[in-house]
């Protein structure tokens, strides 16, 4: 095959740009059944502390609050909404900028997440002294729970923690993303890149879902 | 898979994907939007043990209807259920054995930490 006619982002290993496509597509499916069991080994333990002290976890679970883990449900869906339309939007041959506007919302929205994490979330717990670390005490309403309390907040930041580290590594991604769309890369025939990320960023979103029901709403 | 075919007159390929309606995937967005609302308002509502069962089954309902649907499973056989099924499958392993002995064996709590297991256990051992 002569060079120039080629189609924009195939590589010459590849017998057929639909090869390329399949392989990109069944390496990111791999790489995504490791995280899988990885974030699987923390919900086995979650399970299984909370099947041993399931009072401490009702005690820890209130000390979060729902409003928050609703509303960054929510934010995470739109994410994964705008995340697929941008997907559509090159799979259909639209102009680069619908696909580079479908990508900053995408991004603007993860950035909504991770700011009321941080911002309302963690620093709360820092000041309230529930965060695992120096100054992370007993409370005196917790009474003989308070150590199994403590680990469920330990849970609780290490699965929020891993999972936002997942959020900003996605941002990462769609920086990357934006950039090549704003250089003409993408087309109806070449969009696997966009395509992959996606099923990166719609696995977070899935951690998410679990984590909601799991740490916030414990209520009874 | 994405169905592939050569054109003979141009001699340049084709990648036909399927391609998701706006409106499949704004029905799910709403689905899951409301699902979430549901899982909110019955987690305020006393069912006992069934609160958790209830809250599972809507988080998988709504696992199910993102990998279907936004991740593409739906359109793409082959490999990539293979894939999807082999993760679960490990997964299932992992937390079945597990729990298998974890549930059946008998705890003993020791409130006061590990270190006060020490003399109960040593006064067991000895006398």
């Amino acid at each position: 095959m002569v060079h120039g006619e080629n189609p924009t982002g195939f590589a010459h290993q590849f017998e057929t740009l639909e090869q390329q496509h399949d392989a990109g597509r069944l390496g990111m499916w791999i790489f995504l059944a490791t995280e899988i069991l990885f974030f699987g080994g923390m919900f086995m333990s979650y399970t299984v502390y909370r099947s041993l002290h399931p009072q401490a976890f009702l005690l820890g679970s209130h000390i979060l609050e729902v409003k928050f883990g609703a509303i960054n449900t929510a934010v995470l869906i739109c994410s994964s909404f705008t995340m697929a339309m941008s997907i559509r939007s090159a799979q259909t041959g639209k102009k680069k900028g619908t696909i580079i506007g479908w990508l900053i919302l995408t991004m603007l929205l993860g950035a909504t997440f991770l700011f009321l994490k941080f911002r309302f979330e963690w620093y709360h717990d820092y000041l309230e002294h529930t965060m695992p670390g120096f100054g992370f005490f007993y409370r005196p309403e917790w009474g003989t729970h308070a150590p199994q309390v403590q680990m469920f907040m330990c849970f609780y930041f290490f699965m929020t923690g891993l999972h936002a580290l997942h959020m900003i590594v996605g941002i990462g991604v769609l920086l990357v993303l934006t950039w090549m769309a704003s250089r003409g890369r993408f087309t109806s025939q070449y969009f696997a890149p966009l395509e992959i990320s996606g099923l990166y960023w719609h696995f977070v979103d899935i951690v998410w879902i679990f984590l909601f029901p799991l740490l916030y709403l414990i209520r009874y | 898979m994405a169905s592939h075919s050569q054109d003979p007159a141009h001699g340049h390929q084709q990648v036909e994907e399927h391609i998701v309606p706006v409106s499949t995937y704004l029905s799910i967005f709403v689905a899951l939007l409301i699902a979430t609302a549901l899982t909110t308002w019955i987690a305020f509502q006393d069912l006992g043990n069934w609160n958790v069962v209830v809250a599972l089954t809507i988080a998988v309902c709504k696992a199910t209807l993102v990998v279907l649907f936004f991740m593409h499973v739906k359109y793409n056989k082959g490999l990539t259920r293979v894939v999807l099924i082999g993760a679960l499958f490990w997964l299932g392993i992992m937390i079945t054995f597990t729990l298998s002995d974890e549930l059946t064996r008998h705890w003993e709590i020791y409130p006061q930490a590990w270190t006060g297991m020490i003399v109960p256990v040593m006064r067991h051992l000895l006398f």
